[in-house]
């Protein structure tokens, strides 16, 4: 996946006196909530033309330092931070974050979706300066080149809620470029892009292509902060890496001198190995579940066969439509035609609803957990409560106490925490939020678990506990189809993997044909 | 330990804490007025002449509840009572027959709010207002622009007349219809899947709630409350009077925020909305017995609408916070 660069970067005058200072220098760092201390002493520096990777755990303290290097939170005692060799007010503020030449792209990209691809690109400079005559022609031409210069394929005059997933990212990582740019005063000709978890909601081919605009950008001059937790990507993209535990420093590093292990391990404090949870091929008995002809979108008909207790992954390049299946399959997103035949049972697919798909016993767990899982201001409780309600207690005479033991039983089972089930879904972290809908889902008994990106934001230690709910499922006789851009994760857990291309299955492979670059190779091949 | 008791301690004070601001208020103008406001027969006239307000909050509950707004709830009022007093008084119909007639018109304002809202895709807020003009457009051209009186004394004797423990029976309907609704929301699944189309619409769908069908639902029922209101009015007044009902729809608003800050805070509850009714009534009552005008009532039902939204928006941002 290497990037050659066409650009070299154009070196100005004033660089060299610089280069002496680190693009950044934080110093003791702290900050507590409550009792509870969140960062402590926390010390690290960026060089100048680098990526430099954040790691960490969820509660780890990433998100808190850049929630303080954005403004949002004050920092406790007396910490220094220096851009550049100079010390940046404190607590900071919006506009001495422009005037040191500092920007940030969060996970959720601050783009306005009603709104123009142009309209957005100004968006900063509309709330930074007013001006009573806008030349929309001049700002048009001017996106355009900017595109054209990082070879990105957009153009400025269309609605931002025409643009992939991956295009918006790639907006917004060039709109926080160029307000690195406009504030040029000679001083700070190069400035530091925050990079906070742009890739979750990517799959694997476009973290590719956010990759390389983000190598041009570095070519450019800025210095970039990658914040993360797949560490795959963080020894891709990043020169140096800084890993957080509980809040305190675990390591700072040069990334090409350390493997995936010694990351793992100062991640999590000890050594976990996914991949060795890989289970030994196993032969099943007749199949369960039978799709037939599904087709839908971008999908060619699409069949297959899942025994008890089989899992079986659907991967593939971005709209190849290896997602489309489980959710067309389940009536999220309405199917052409195609029957789902379940324990001899057959139903046509076109139509299909999801109030039928659980009736018959087939149960979705998103990849979106807080757009389409679950709802963030109801409690744990009510959430994982609401497919058994009439079950747990009677649909006209609800019991709270059998609801409230119901979930805490669950709570119990798939080690949620904190163990409290009366705390609102949104309070939880991305691995508890899952095992919550794990929890919801699997209660019910289903027959076929479909799962879209299962390991999504979820930390390491959290992921183990993910698949082992899956396998428990499982070997209770359920069937899941599981969609998964990370090939890693299908690799420990799938007994058989489909790669998508075009929409339809273009390699199947089975048991031990299954591991990390075959699964890469089957999906870049061209065919 | 002693965290976790001051926390409950709060929590229980924000629950009960507009009864206590209700009794304070109570208290106040029982000091200023003991012979006037503090007798029996003002209080059982508060509680029975506020019914009609009562059961046009809880109408709007169940669609708020949802996610959807019903503006038309107040023409449907003054709708489903014209409806009533024209077969009643100028056909002669039975008063029985007049009464299913209105309540079969709420029900139709209903359906065709939901069809709109929902067959188009139209913002509830948009739909309801339309239709409420519109209503309210039938409504003076069916009742000829007059108010219609000499409706049967068997309902207003059964609305405003007969009392128990003093009060007018009116009062005890409202107060059944909270009582269901309380029952419904909170203890049946019919309730659970209006909170989850509510909080999330995608989420509920997926979850196998059929949501196009909840949200109907909601439309239709506070369609159907609309038009026991305005049944309960002409009770009240023993006449139709084809305007002054659509003044209740501020109120019922008011109530039915500032009633989501108190009993189960964050969230629309009937109790809330009838505490918070007579809460208000209360002032307005006090005030005019202390001989303020009459354009008080729209300084206190639009002052406690805005910091009634404020109140919830701090509870719903406390939450967020948590979160």
């Amino acid at each position: 996946m290497a990037v050659a660069l066409g650009r070299a970067s154009e070196a100005g005058p004033g660089d060299a006196a610089q280069a002496d200072f680190p693009v950044l220098r934080v110093e003791r760092l702290s900050k507590s909530f409550g009792g509870a201390r969140a960062l402590d002493e926390v010390s690290f520096t960026v060089r100048h033309g680098e990526v430099h990777g954040l790691l960490g755990q969820n509660g780890s303290g990433k998100s808190t330092v850049i929630k303080i290097l954005s403004g949002f939170h004050e920092p406790d005692g007396k910490p220094a931070i220096e851009i550049d060799g100079r010390p940046l007010p404190l607590p900071v503020s919006i506009s001495s974050l422009r005037v040191h030449g500092v920007s940030f792209v969060h996970q959720h990209l601050g783009l306005l979706p009603s709104l123009t691809v142009l309209e957005n690109l100004l968006l900063s400079d509309f709330a930074a300066e007013t001006r009573w005559f806008v030349d929309w022609r001049a700002e048009a031409k001017r996106a355009r080149e900017l595109f054209e210069r990082y070879e990105i394929k957009l153009d400025p005059l269309v609605s931002l809620s025409n643009l992939t997933p991956v295009e918006r990212a790639q907006l917004a990582i060039v709109r926080a470029f160029d307000e690195l740019g406009r504030e040029k005063h000679g001083t700070h000709p190069r400035g530091l892009l925050v990079l906070d978890e742009p890739t979750p909601f990517l799959p694997a081919r476009d973290v590719a292509s956010l990759f390389r605009l983000i190598r041009e950008i570095v070519a450019d001059g800025a210095s970039v902060i990658f914040v993360s937790h797949d560490i795959d990507e963080v020894l891709e993209i990043t020169d140096r890496a800084t890993v957080l535990r509980d809040g305190r420093v675990a390591g700072s590093f040069e990334t090409c001198a350390m493997s995936k292990a010694d990351i793992i391990r100062l991640i999590v404090g000890q050594h976990v190995d996914l991949e060795a949870l890989r289970p030994a091929p196993r032969s099943f008995s007749a199949p369960s579940i039978v799709i037939s002809e599904l087709k839908g979108g971008i999908l060619e008909p699409f069949s297959a066969s899942l025994s008890p207790g089989e899992v079986v992954g659907l991967t593939g390049l971005i709209g190849s439509g290896y997602d489309e299946v489980i959710y067309r399959l389940y009536g999220a997103v309405p199917a052409e035609g195609g029957a789902l035949e379940i324990d001899g049972a057959s139903t046509d697919i076109a139509g299909q609803m999801p109030q039928r798909s659980i009736a018959l016993g087939c149960v979705l767990i998103p990849g979106d957990r807080l757009g389409s899982g679950a709802i963030a201001g109801l409690s744990v409780t009510e959430n994982i409560s609401q497919p058994v309600l009439g079950r747990v207690s009677r649909a006209w005479a609800l019991s709270d106490a059998a609801l409230s033991r119901n979930a805490a039983g669950l709570a119990g089972r798939f080690d949620v925490r904190p163990r409290d089930p009366t705390k609102l879904f949104g309070s939880l972290s991305g691995g508890n939020q899952q095992k919550v809908l794990l929890a919801k889902w699997l209660q019910t008994r289903p027959r076929l678990i479909l799962l879209d990106e299962p390991t999504q934001g979820v930390d390491v230690g959290a992921r183990a506990q993910v698949f082992s709910a899956i396998a428990e499922a499982a070997k209770e006789g359920a069937a899941a189809l599981c969609a998964s851009s990370d090939h890693e994760q299908l690799t420990a857990i799938c007994d058989r993997v489909f790669i998508f291309n075009r929409g339809r299955v273009v390699k199947e492979l089975v048991g031990a044909q299954i591991n990390k670059s075959a699964i890469a190779e089957a999906c870049y091949k061209i065919h | 330990m002693e965290g976790a008791g001051r926390a409950a301690f709060t929590d229980w004070f924000e629950r009960l804490a507009l009864l206590l601001v209700w009794a304070a208020t109570i208290a106040l103008f029982g000091y200023l007025r003991p012979d006037s406001f503090l007798t029996w027969s003002n209080f059982a006239t508060i509680l029975g002449s506020q019914s009609v307000i009562v059961v046009v909050a809880l109408g709007l509950i169940v669609p708020l509840t949802a996610g959807d707004y019903d503006l038309s709830i107040a023409s449907n009022l003054t709708f489903a009572g014209t409806v009533l007093a024209v077969l009643n008084v100028n056909h002669g119909l039975s008063i029985g027959v007049s009464i299913a007639a209105a309540l079969a018109v709420g029900l139709a304002i209903g359906l065709v709010n939901g069809f709109f809202v929902l067959y188009f895709r139209m913002n509830s807020l948009i739909v309801t207002m339309g239709v409420g003009t519109f209503a309210h457009g039938l409504t003076l051209w069916l009742g000829d622009q007059q108010t219609i009186s000499g409706v049967s004394e068997a309902l207003v004797d059964a609305v405003i007349v007969r009392r128990f423990l003093g009060v007018p029976l009116g009062f005890y309907y409202a107060l059944i219809v909270c009582a269901i609704l309380w029952y419904l929301l909170s203890y049946s699944t019919v309730g659970r899947r209006l909170l989850f189309v509510g909080r999330g619409r995608e989420v509920a769908r997926l979850s196998g709630i059929a949501v196009d069908r909840v949200r109907l639902g909601s439309f239709v029922s506070s369609g159907l409350m609309g038009a026991i209101a305005g049944v309960l009015y002409v009770g009240t007044t023993g006449a139709a009077d084809p305007s002054s009902g659509l003044t209740f729809l501020l109120p019922a608003f008011a109530a039915a925020f500032l009633g989501a800050t108190t009993i189960s805070p964050g969230r629309f509850n009937p109790w809330g909305a009838m505490i918070s009714v007579y809460f208000l009534v209360t002032g307005i009552t006090g005030l005019s017995i202390l001989g303020v005008s009459t354009f008080v009532q729209d300084l206190f039902y639009g002052g406690a609408l805005v910091i009634a939204v404020t109140l919830s928006q701090i509870v719903r941002g406390r939450e967020e916070r948590l979160a």
